[in-house]
């Protein structure tokens, strides 16, 4: 697949879409300006839970420029729907989730500080502020609980519906079989982690414009999601705004996601909602920073206990994981799912794991709701995994490599007892050349020269697999999915032979204009200048289901791939016709099509031309034209799959964690371009480091007020805070779709947690050091060894 | 953010009469610190008094001392070939003060009479034993800080430069805070000319402060194991989420040690 020059699959091809967004002239929803546009800004709870007493929009209301303030009185007199969560989970004992209301502004109680209270729209945003200040909200504090471990059964019962905060108690797996595991195990290694709450952050806030058109009667919404479709049907369907022919959906430019834009939000749907009660007057909302810390999705927040057994040999026989989910003070569009079905279909990790049990508890908590955050349930069970592996190598005196070659899986196809299904894979030979490459049979040395300078060096692993592209859609219907998850393209061919691509999928910054585009590039042999890619609008793309979970490589591109598939009989067809030819003799490479046996050729444009002005066939056995559809429901998830090694340096003097050496082999099967793949394998790696070493939501236990709100208190790993990267790939195809691609989108940020944390505890000699493992965390940690060793 | 006049005078005389006339006026230096605050509604004058129009920017290498004017900016500070000989200790404590954004429009008069409790330059007032002038006067360091954001200034007081006394060297070591890398422990340590050593620590405390028993200790020998086994009381000194008082205390003697080591 070497093609580094071309512009085909495998080659190395520059970002169409990096100068556009380097130089200023990205379009995102703040940029766009509509005439008599107003401005919003949100009344937030200053109260991790509270009744609210009364509203006096009074004085407010008389203050310069504002033009309308809603509260929930107004959502529940228009008879607005409230946010739904859309993957339905039954606990054990058969009942189903405890979905509590969840209104688009509040009605009668606040159950998290910066939950919506009232929207104040004005001319300017200033004004809009000035006036949401002077709202005055009589509210009275009720008990409150932040801490998921706390949560079940705490005082502040958040929700009726789940008076012990519990909203299910899911199990995956065979308990008493795995039981029976750990009755005749020959070593138990047990393990407590949390999983830190995290902060998404992405580089773009959360924006918004909704108007109302009086005349058509319809509804416009430009926002930034990472699936505009959904956002419409959601909308649609559940807060009954309006049919989806009169909801049209702009998702434009999006500065990043990580998951947090998959989710529909009650500000969105607020300004679009108001915008016909304002006359039909627009409606811009965009997050200021603090906003986004309070009030965007989080993502992690688990407390787990893991066991695994072992017999004599060393090899696993079992696993038993319990879990504390946090969901926070709603479930969020997705939540549900994140902690089940993401996460624990996902414990049986690289390894043969003949038996596993797991149960989870989701709980409510008085913060901001958690949702799917860039892994979404993959990074935790990870963690899981690899840390509790790693653990059992080290009680075992085992080599930790060589532990996991042990157990590793090496016949596929391979069934997990947690429901999935491997279909491809290479485990050991990821392994053996990232041994090769993090040259860790030199560590040893590395580490006593480390010692010599007073600094203590570890090295720890993370044997990663993960599921992406989220299918097929009968099989996650039956566990409760909402929707389905394939996805559609449209190719539509010019007349010239330039081509559109229309995609469900959605780009905010993983360079679908390049790779798609790259795509057509290779089947249809044109220049990638020559193909533009069509997503974002509702009104322009039929229907799709967006972009997350590394899906749009393997289900979005294997949708198009299917359309293209169709261009090329029909264009065989016209060319056939053309040059009076049987189609069956018409063969194409390389953008020519040429009729088997002579000399006879044309270049595709002219195919396509020739289609269009339809002179040259019967019309009515071909249809003129050039443009074909498909819809691609994907038979299994794909399983990318690799080995990271992580390699620290911990000054003891001050309890600081260098990431001196990180390798990263990944198998992503077929891709398109290593370049950005690359990129999108270094961005994971720098948000996984950044929440094994630095980041971490805090919530006051006493007042629950978010005591990391601004980047002051939250770190972000920064580029001084990361090594070079030592990347490499192998490659196991992947069977079930045409292109034979996983995904990569996830994968740094899913295997480096466990990877840095394993190389910190080796370099502790400890069994766990709590997430993030900030310098203070650290050399809290260092002060029992300093007095042992005095 | 609310209202506000705005002036920016050309001379440092107009720019006290405009303090005097405003009923709740403030400075503005570099803005780096004033206009977060005025973004996030904590601060709402009536009138902002921009100082950048009186252009007082200048390093001055003299015999026995260095003036630097008010209104040099940090990077201009960092990147004096003349004070780099001098006071090396100072050059680099200006090129580690926040981003380059800050340190192209902070200036050395803002930080000092801002006086916030993690700036850099306190210590370095303190370590070298400063002199701050005023429109009103001159002040020595020991008196002009007076702990957390506030200083010996007053309302319509201005500062219009401070003065360094060579010494034989100086070093400057920060342990920056994770998130914000504001100093949590930033020590200055500088050997005077006649050989006594000055101590100063900010970020771990209410505000910047001296160490007695470190300068005692540096005192008698200028080198970085003389601090062996020395240790600052956690007591009084910061506590949040990022470091107990009882780190930042054992951080001040590992920066201690390290800015003696870097001490040229």
């Amino acid at each position: 697949m070497d093609n580094s020059t071309g512009t085909g699959i495998g080659a190395r091809v520059r970002r169409k879409e990096d100068h556009r967004f380097i130089t200023g002239k990205g379009n995102y929803t703040d940029d766009i300006n509509l005439p008599k546009q107003t401005y919003a800004y949100f009344v937030r709870s200053p109260h991790a839970h509270a009744t609210i007493k009364s509203i006096n929009t009074a004085k407010a209301k008389k203050m310069p420029g504002v033009v309308g303030i809603f509260t929930g009185d107004d959502i529940a007199n228009d008879k607005l729907g409230g946010l739904i969560c859309g993957w339905m989970i039954h606990s054990k004992d058969g009942s189903p989730m405890k979905a509590g209301p969840h209104p688009v502004l509040a009605q009668g109680k606040v159950r998290y500080v910066g939950d919506h209270v009232a929207l104040v729209v004005a001319e300017t945003r200033e004004q809009a502020k000035a006036a949401a200040a002077a709202v005055s909200v009589g509210y009275v504090a009720l008990p409150h609980v932040v801490d998921v471990a706390d949560a079940m059964g705490a005082k502040a019962a958040i929700h009726d519906v789940a008076p012990d905060n519990r909203v299910f108690n899911w199990s995956i797996g065979d308990e008493g079989a795995t039981d029976a595991a750990f009755r005749n195990a020959a070593h138990v290694t047990k393990i407590d982690l949390v999983n830190n709450r995290l902060i998404p952050n992405a580089m773009e806030p959360r924006a918004a414009i909704g108007s109302y058109d009086t005349g058509s009667e319809s509804y416009t919404l430009y926002t930034t999601s990472q699936n505009p479709h959904v956002a419409r049907l959601v909308i649609s369907a559940f807060h009954g705004l309006a049919p989806e022919h009169k909801l049209r959906v702009i998702a434009p430019d999006v500065g990043g996601g990580f998951g947090s834009k998959i989710f529909i939000y009650a500000e969105e749907v607020a300004c679009v909602w108001a915008s016909k009660h304002i006359g039909g007057r627009p409606i811009k909302w965009t997050a200021e920073r603090s906003e986004s810390f309070l009030a965007d999705a989080h993502g992690r927040d688990h407390v787990t206990h893991a066991e695994l057994a072992t017999d004599s040999n060393g090899r696993i026989t079992g696993l038993k994981v319990h879990t504390k989910a946090a969901m926070g003070a709603y479930l969020s569009t997705f939540a549900s799912c994140v902690p089940t079905y993401l996460y624990a279909t996902l414990l049986s990790g690289q390894y043969n794991i003949p038996n596993i049990y797991a149960e989870v508890d989701a709980i409510y908590t008085n913060t901001a709701p958690v949702d799917a955050y860039r892994g979404a349930g993959r990074p935790e069970a990870t963690y899981v995994v690899e840390r509790i592996v790693e653990t059992a190598a080290r009680e075992l005196k085992m080599d930790p490599a060589e532990f996991r070659r042990m157990n590793f899986v090496t016949q596929f196809p391979h069934q997990t007892p947690v429901i999935m299904c491997y279909d491809a894979g290479d485990y050991a030979a990821a392994l053996d050349k990232a041994l090769e490459i993090a040259d860790v049979k030199g560590f040893a040395d590395r580490k006593s020269a480390a010692a010599r300078s007073g600094k203590l060096r570890g090295l720890g692993y993370s044997a990663y697999i993960e599921a992406c592209g989220i299918a097929p859609s009968a099989a996650i219907g039956s566990l409760g999915a909402g929707v389905g998850l394939w996805e559609s393209a449209e190719v539509r061919v010019n007349p010239v032979g330039t081509v559109e691509v229309l995609t469900g999928s959605h780009s905010h910054g993983q360079g679908h204009e390049t790779t798609f585009a790259q795509l057509v590039s290779d089947r249809l042999g044109i220049d990638i200048n020559n193909v533009a890619i069509v997503h974002g609008d509702t009104d322009k793309v039929q229907f799709g289901m967006g972009t997350y979970g590394s899906r749009s490589g393997a289900v979005g591109m294997t949708a198009i791939s299917k359309a293209l598939d169709k261009i090329e009989a029909k264009a065989k067809r016209v060319a056939a016709a053309v040059m009076e030819a049987s189609a069956d003799d018409v063969e194409f490479k390389n953008g020519t099509f040429t009729v088997k046996g002579t000399d006879k050729k044309m270049a595709f444009g002219e195919v396509a031309l020739s289609a269009y002005v339809a002179h040259k066939f019967n019309s009515a056995e071909i249809e003129p034209g050039l443009k074909e559809a498909a819809f691609h429901d994907p038979s299994n998830f794909v399983f990318p799959a690799g080995v990271h090694i992580c390699e620290v340096e911990i000054d003891t003097d001050t309890g600081v964690t260098d990431v001196v050496n990180y390798t990263a082999v990944d198998d992503f099967g077929n891709i398109i371009n290593p370049m950005i793949v690359e990129g999108q394998v270094h961005g994971g790696i720098v948000q996984g480091i950044g929440q094994a070493l630095a980041e971490g939501c805090v919530y006051d236990k006493q007042s629950g007020q978010l005591l990391t709100g601004s980047y002051m208190d939250y770190q972000m790993p920064r580029a001084a805070n990361v090594p070079n990267f030592n990347l490499a790939f192998t490659c196991t195809p992947c069977p079930s779709n045409p292109l034979g691609m996983k995904g990569c989108g996830e994968a740094g940020a899913i295997a480096s947690p466990a990877a840095v944390m394993n190389a910190v505890t080796d370099a502790l000699d400890v069994r766990d050091v709590p997430m993030p493992a900030t310098p203070h965390v650290v050399w809290k940690m260092l002060q029992p060894m300093k007095k042992a060793a005095e | 953010m609310e209202n506000f006049n705005y002036v920016r005078p050309a001379k440092v005389a107009d720019a006290v009469k405009a303090m005097k006339k405003a009923k709740d006026g403030k400075f503005m230096a570099g803005g780096h610190t004033l206009i977060p605050t005025l973004k996030q509604g904590l601060a709402s004058p009536t009138d902002i008094i921009d100082l950048g129009g009186l252009k007082n920017t200048g390093i001055k290498i003299g015999a026995k001392s260095v003036v630097i004017q008010a209104g040099t900016t940090h990077a201009e500070v960092a990147a004096s070939k003349e004070l780099k000989k001098a006071i090396p200790g100072l050059a680099a404590l200006a090129g580690g003060i926040g981003d380059p954004h800050v340190r192209h429009k902070g200036t050395i008069g803002g930080s000092v009479s801002n006086n916030d409790p993690a700036a850099d330059y306190p210590s370095a007032c303190l370590a070298l034993g400063a002199t701050i002038h005023t429109t009103d006067r001159k002040l020595a360091a020991d008196k002009f800080f007076t702990g957390m954001f506030s200083t010996a200034l007053k309302d319509t007081e201005i500062v219009t430069a401070v003065e360094f006394p060579l010494v034989k060297k100086s070093g400057y070591a920060k342990f920056p805070n994770p998130a914000s890398l504001y100093a949590m422990v930033g020590v200055f340590v500088a050997q005077g000319a006649d050989g006594s050593a000055r101590v100063a620590v900010t970020g771990a405390g209410p505000g910047v402060f001296r160490v007695a028993d470190m300068e005692a200790a540096l005192s008698r020998k200028f080198a970085g194991s003389s601090l062996d086994g020395i240790a600052v009381k956690s007591k009084g000194l910061n506590s949040d989420m990022h470091a107990s008082a009882e780190y930042r205390a054992h951080l001040i003697t590992v920066m201690a040690k390290r800015a003696v080591e870097a001490a040229k």
